[in-house]
């Protein structure tokens, strides 16, 4: 570790806390109030759409409407990029003329990319034409995005508006969430930040790609492509498809220090600032901010642990006369280093971004622990756009309601009481995520179809596979690489995965919000647990810990855990 | 606090620890456990792990899974373990069995004597329905529950309350309810009959002390879905273990995944939740006060507001003279011999009072001239009281009747003592006029007393988040003065039952939850309408039926208690949550390397208790998870200790003992077996 490298780390979080508050409130003046920023062209924007979206688009929804809404959006979002990719060879905008791609794949694809997983089973340049990546990935991008944050808000509702006389259970409407977060906030934000890393050198055209000539007499073929513009969106969306098969750690998609920079901020930048959204929400912006101590306090714990694992040197090149001064490389760019290797691997697997700038299957065990263990967290440590904090809120009911045990009242959250139905719910909500993730992996681990993907055996395949299928049920993308994905298998339990890892866990959420929105508020009193300080962020943090650690623990010290002792002794994989 | 407790047997009593062990045999019975999934699950895999033993007891020992002493201690510890959680259960019920036991004594078969027109006839006691009249005299058992429609008799309610001293009870106002099983000891009354064959107090009081209609209460609901979640998310957990031990090339027995199972699953809070509710009825019950349900205590804990009434809650039922204003010109002393006489002949507190203070306070004993006075009593036209004595007219009374009294005499009221008047009015006390012939000498200030000790009781609730709300009859002015006094948070001034109704109505559309005590009528709709309804056991039946708890010692200030109980059930079933979770921390560690130690010997560091074999490790933790529940069936049955602190305080408080201790606990407790075990040479 080296204080230039924490030093680039602090400019990064203080960053990150700096622009939660501002973009906070912009957004929830974009979607709480009726003063929507800049009505001239972005309001005229938001109608035109809101119209496309049909006649009643904007009329508030009970929780059922909202999710059955969701669902028909998304289905139908499975069966265009499908289609999308299934026709490509016939499409325009294919100057590689590159073909359909298998089924298995194609529908891999579809599910990933419509439920924000962007896991990908494919390298860009060589399977996807440029209408795919743009009509079909990049539409995904934005609108798998902002239906997350549209059940961010809706659950948000759910917990903090107060029934009207009218008795009101409504949560918003899915297709004014959509096309707010779209317009108000992706569109913009995507377009700072593409200009900005065109700025920086990622590539932006629709050339064929090149045939160039290297120094030492080789052919190289250098992929071409309007990276920039996808490149802003995976990020800021949480996506993290990228746009060449390396992601992020190609010199195209991020060439230096700068572009590095901006594109781990887009990461977080969003999950972050929706905390403090959610705090105005909720008239105490206290609340907002108790969580985002919670997702920044844990966030840093797995920062510090994978700078820390990562900055030994790496046992399986020990002895290949390798200096292994600043840590292990392996695996990393050299223009990162290891500190911006550790903080994008950290932060990307928070997120639920998926991006990588480094390959965590070359990370020594303990540092491919923590983007592991993140994304097994429930995807909360900031998390996905929106998902990070409709799946934080589930844990902050549970922490409630464990507080309010222990302090001998019925727990209430922002006055509302948290009762067997929500209890119901939210055990509902972590049941599905340990099923999705332990259940596939299990199968994979003793099926043959699973087995014969596997680039490594022993532990190192263990982690591979548990990886895979965190990453899948997670939402989250990122691959630790070393397993060959792209086959019928691997593709199809994925796709299950990715997408009951998405919906089966947002019908909990707002079936929460919709039986919360109806529940009477009392102001709460001295008896009360209360839900916006640091007792509670760390008691929310002690939670996530908890339920995350003994779910995976034991799968886990099959895998990295055990890894790490045998590379102590001297045995690799 | 009540001091006449029924004779309660102790815990660690014969005839509560033989039943018990019995139970807890008997509800090994799968019909009874699978209304506990948690413990279900343990049976279930007890009896996986006896069937694999019985399988290994019969091949030779190269085939076997596991040694076959191992097996068969896991599969004892894990029998213990549901035994165990029977055992705490059964404990719980016991105390309440006891009690019911003693209380269907005194539900004997009697004989009525009922009134059909006019004339009395014997019937049997069961046979009484809604409505029936009967006649009880001296000496005889009241038959059934009912309200007195004629007489006045004293009644020995012992059987139900415990307190010997027998109560009046009479026909009209709030004093008129009886209980079926209670004994006349003298005169005479007319009975009519409230309630319904076998759904009297008493019998509802047996069913309820037997636990027999204990339904789950909502959060216990709550947390048993959150435990059977838990429980099946540990289910997930080890049953996929297999296939990733599989592809580790880590074969795992049966008897060893079962037992990671148990250990991880919340068997302790699981084991003791339902003792818990019991104990918590239990100890409402030791403070005699009688729940219709469990639901009504756990709302105790919830409770926001409490209504208290005025009188006999915050003050002494009576007013006292606390002060001496005598008129411009007017010796105190004089003043003080004056009131002294006037109050002579008043036998009311608040007359004795008066003679108390003079002598106390002014030195005056009463004048000795007093057999030759003539007492002239309080009426309701005249509003005075008073002496003539050696033809000296001495009156006090109301400042009005005494200034009409003085005019009527030629005199006049000073313009003084007029301000004086409303000066004492103003806080919050009574003015009473004294006068001599046509002068008034001067005023006595009689005060509502407040009780000792309720301020600090207040700020007790404040510091619990509970806001308290005086009610009372008296005026603005007076409610103010007192409240401020009593240090209550809001006073309801000229309540009538009306408006307490509308302010609980008012409260509870705030999302309040509100206690109340009552005993009239006239307190039945309020009672009924408060989340928490504590009814006077002397007050009338429409009072007790409305209520959803009785208070047996008539005691309002009771309502505090009830509170603190109702949180103690709710503070006991988190924090052992929480310690039953913190604990799986530890046997993570123990079993863990454990099992996997055989084939990745690399991964000894992380057996960081060090216990002896891997056999041990399991076996200790096994033993411990078991052991525990045992251990802790003090603690639900008693309650943790509820301090009466901020939310926040009591977290972090709770935080430490039940969360950090819960991890830190076991690490010790497995480590302690496990050197047993070495000890002993088993391992």
């Amino acid at each position: 570790m080296t204080a230039a490298g924490w030093l680039q780390i602090a400019v990064y979080v203080v960053a990150l806390a700096a622009l939660t508050k501002p973009l906070g409130a912009y957004m929830y003046r974009a979607f709480e109030t009726d003063a929507r920023p800049w009505p001239s062209v972005l309001g005229r924007l938001e109608n035109l759409c809101l119209r496309l979206c049909g006649p009643r688009a904007a009329e508030e929804q009970t929780w059922t409407g909202y999710l059955g809404s969701l669902m028909a959006f998304s289905v139908v979002g499975i069966v265009v990029t499908f289609a999308l990719q299934m026709l490509q060879g016939a499409l325009p905008l294919n100057p590689q003329g590159l073909p359909a791609p298998s089924w298995h794949l194609a529908l891999n694809t579809a599910v990933s990319f419509t439920t924000n997983t962007n896991w990908q089973s494919y390298g860009g340049e060589t399977t996807m034409s440029y209408l795919t990546q743009m009509a079909g990935l990049a539409w995904q991008n934005f609108v798998s995005a902002a239906a997350g944050i549209g059940v961010a808000l809706a659950l948000a509702r759910g917990l903090t508006r107060t029934p009207g006389p009218s008795g009101s259970k409504t949560l918003g409407s899915f297709w004014a969430d959509l096309v707010r977060s779209t317009v108000y906030v992706l569109l913009p934000l995507s377009l700072v930040w593409a200009v900005a890393l065109v700025a920086c050198g990622v590539v932006q055209n629709f050339s064929a790609y090149v045939e160039v000539t290297t120094v030492e007499g080789a052919k190289q073929t250098l992929a071409m492509g309007p990276a920039a513009s996808q490149v802003a969106i995976k990020q800021l969306g949480t996506n993290g498809g990228g746009f060449f098969n390396v992601n992020s750690a190609h010199p195209f998609e991020n060439p230096g220090a700068i572009s590095n920079f901006l594109q781990c901020l887009a990461i977080l930048l969003i999950p972050a600032a929706l905390t403090h959204t959610y705090g105005k929400m909720a008239r105490d912006t206290r609340q907002g901010w108790a969580i985002f101590t919670a997702m920044a306090a844990l966030f840093l714990a797995g920062l510090t642990a994978c700078y820390l694992a990562e900055s030994q040197p790496n046992a399986a090149i020990a002895g290949l006369g390798v200096d292994q001064a600043a840590g292990n490389l392996e695996g990393k760019e050299v223009r990162f280093g290891v500190a911006n290797s550790a903080l994008w691997a950290t932060a990307t697997t928070a997120a639920s971004n998926g991006s990588v700038n480094s390959m965590h299957d070359s990370y020594t065990p303990l540092g491919g622990l923590v983007p592991l263990l993140n994304i097994q967290l429930g995807e909360v440590v900031f998390g996905g756009v929106g998902a990070g904090l409709y799946g934080m809120l589930v844990f902050v009911l549970l922490s409630v309601f464990i507080a309010g045990l222990m302090v001998g009242r019925t727990p209430e959250y922002l006055g509302k009481k948290v009762e067997a139905h929500e209890m119901k719910v939210v055990t509902v909500y972590v049941l599905v995520f340990a099923l999705f993730v332990l259940v596939p992996a299990a199968w994979a681990s003793v099926a043959p179809g699973g087995l014969s993907s596997l680039a490594n055996r022993g532990p190192h395949g263990l982690s591979e596979i548990l990886y895979a299928c965190s990453s899948a049920a997670g939402n989250n993308g990122s691959a630790f690489a070393g397993l060959n994905a792209n086959t019928p298998f691997w593709n199809c339990l994925l796709a299950v995965c990715m997408f009951f890892g998405r919906f089966a866990m947002i019908a909990p959420c707002l079936a929460i919000a919709g039986s919360m929105v109806g529940k009477k508020t009392s102001t709460p009193g001295l008896g009360t647990f209360p839900t916006h300080g640091g007792l509670f962020a760390t008691l929310l943090v002690g939670v996530i810990v908890i339920v995350g650690a003994l779910t995976f623990l034991p799968a886990l010290s099959l895998g990295p855990i055990v890894e790490h002792f045998l590379a102590a002794a001297g045995r690799t994989y | 606090m009540s001091v006449h407790h029924h004779e309660r047997p102790s815990l660690l009593s014969k005839e509560i620890v033989l039943p018990a062990l019995r139970q807890s045999l008997a509800k090994l019975h799968p019909r009874h456990v699978a209304g506990n999934p948690v413990m279900f699950v343990v049976e279930v895999g007890s009896l996986l792990t006896t069937i694999w033993c019985l399988r290994d007891a019969f091949v030779p020992a190269a085939e076997r899974s596991a040694p076959l002493w191992f097996s068969v201690n896991v599969t004892a510890w894990l029998w213990f373990t549901v035994l165990f959680a029977n055992f705490a259960e059964a404990m719980a019920e016991g105390r309440g069995k006891a009690q019911a036991e003693a209380l269907r004594r005194t539900r004997r078969d009697t004989t009525a004597r009922r009134l059909a027109d006019g004339r009395e006839e014997e019937v049997p006691s069961s046979s009484l329905q809604k409505g029936d009249l009967v006649v009880v005299t001296a000496g005889m058992l009241i038959p059934g529950d009912g309200d007195v429609v004629e007489g006045i008799a004293s009644v020995d309610e012992s059987a139900i309350t415990g307190e010997s001293a027998p109560v009046i009870r009479e026909s009209g106002g709030d004093r008129s309810a009886v209980t079926g099983g209670t004994k006349v000891l003298s005169d005479r009354i007319v009975v009519r009959i409230t309630a319904d064959p076998g759904r009297s107090f008493l019998d509802r009081m047996i069913a309820l002390v037997e636990g027999a209609e204990r339904q789950k209460t909502p959060n216990e609901i709550a947390l048993h879905i959150l435990l059977v979640g838990l429980t099946i998310v540990f289910l997930l957990v080890c049953v996929t273990l297999v296939p990733f031990a599989l592809y580790s090339g880590v074969a795992l027995s049966t008897t060893a995944i079962v037992a990671l199972l148990v250990c991880l699953i919340p068997t302790t809070i699981g084991g003791l939740l339902s003792a818990i509710g019991i104990a918590g009825m239990d100890r409402l019950l030791a403070k005699n006060v009688i729940a219709v349900s469990g639901r009504a205590v756990e709302a105790a804990g919830d409770v926001d507001t409490l209504l208290l009434d005025k009188t006999g809650t915050i003050t002494l039922g009576n007013r006292m003279a606390v002060d001496l204003v005598p008129a411009p010109g007017v010796d105190v002393r004089r003043l003080a011999e004056v009131a002294a006489a006037a109050s002579a002949a008043d036998e009311t507190p608040e007359g004795r009072s008066i003679v108390e203070l003079v002598r106390t306070k002014h030195g005056q004993a009463l004048p000795v001239k007093l057999d030759r006075a003539k007492p002239v009593a309080f009426t309701a036209q005249t509003r005075m009281s008073g002496v003539d004595l050696d033809g000296r007219v001495l009156r006090k009374g109301a400042v009005d009747a005494v200034r009409d009294h003085v005019a009527a005499a030629g005199g006049a009221m000073s313009r003084e003592i007029v301000e004086a008047a409303d000066r004492i009015g103003d806080q919050g006390g009574t003015p009473l006029a004294v006068a001599e012939g046509n002068r008034v000498l001067g005023l006595v200030h009689l005060k509502d007393v407040v009780k000792m000790g309720i301020q600090e009781r207040f700020a007790r609730l404040r510091a619990m988040g509970i806001r308290t709300v005086m009610v009372t009859g008296d005026n603005r002015r007076t409610a103010a003065s007192i409240a401020r006094e009593a240090g209550v948070d809001d006073f309801l001034a000229e309540a009538t039952p009306e408006r307490k109704l509308a302010l609980i109505k008012e409260e509870q559309g705030k999302g309040k939850l509100i206690a109340m005590t009552g005993d009239g009528t006239n307190d039945a709709p309020a009672l009924a309408q408060a989340d928490v309804g504590v009814a006077m056991n002397t007050g009338t039946q429409a009072a007790k039926e409305a209520g959803n708890m009785v208070d047996l010692d008539s005691d309002p200030t009771k309502l505090l208690e009830v509170v603190e109980v109702g949180k103690q059930l709710l503070m006991t079933r988190g924090c052992l949550t929480t310690f039953s979770i913190a604990n799986d921390v530890a046997k993570y560690f123990a079993i863990l390397p454990a099992m996997f130690m055989a084939v990745f010997p690399e991964i000894a560091p992380l057996n960081v208790m060090g216990l002896a074999s891997p056999y041990s490790a399991v076996l200790s933790a096994v033993a411990f998870n078991a052991l525990i529940i045992v251990l802790l069936i003090p603690l639900a049955l008693r309650g943790v200790k509820y301090r009466p602190l901020g939310a926040a305080a009591l977290f972090r408080r709770s935080m430490l003992v039940y969360g950090l201790g819960g991890v830190v606990a076991p690490f010790v407790g497995i480590k302690l077996i496990d050197l047993g075990l070495v000890a002993l040479g088993l391992v």
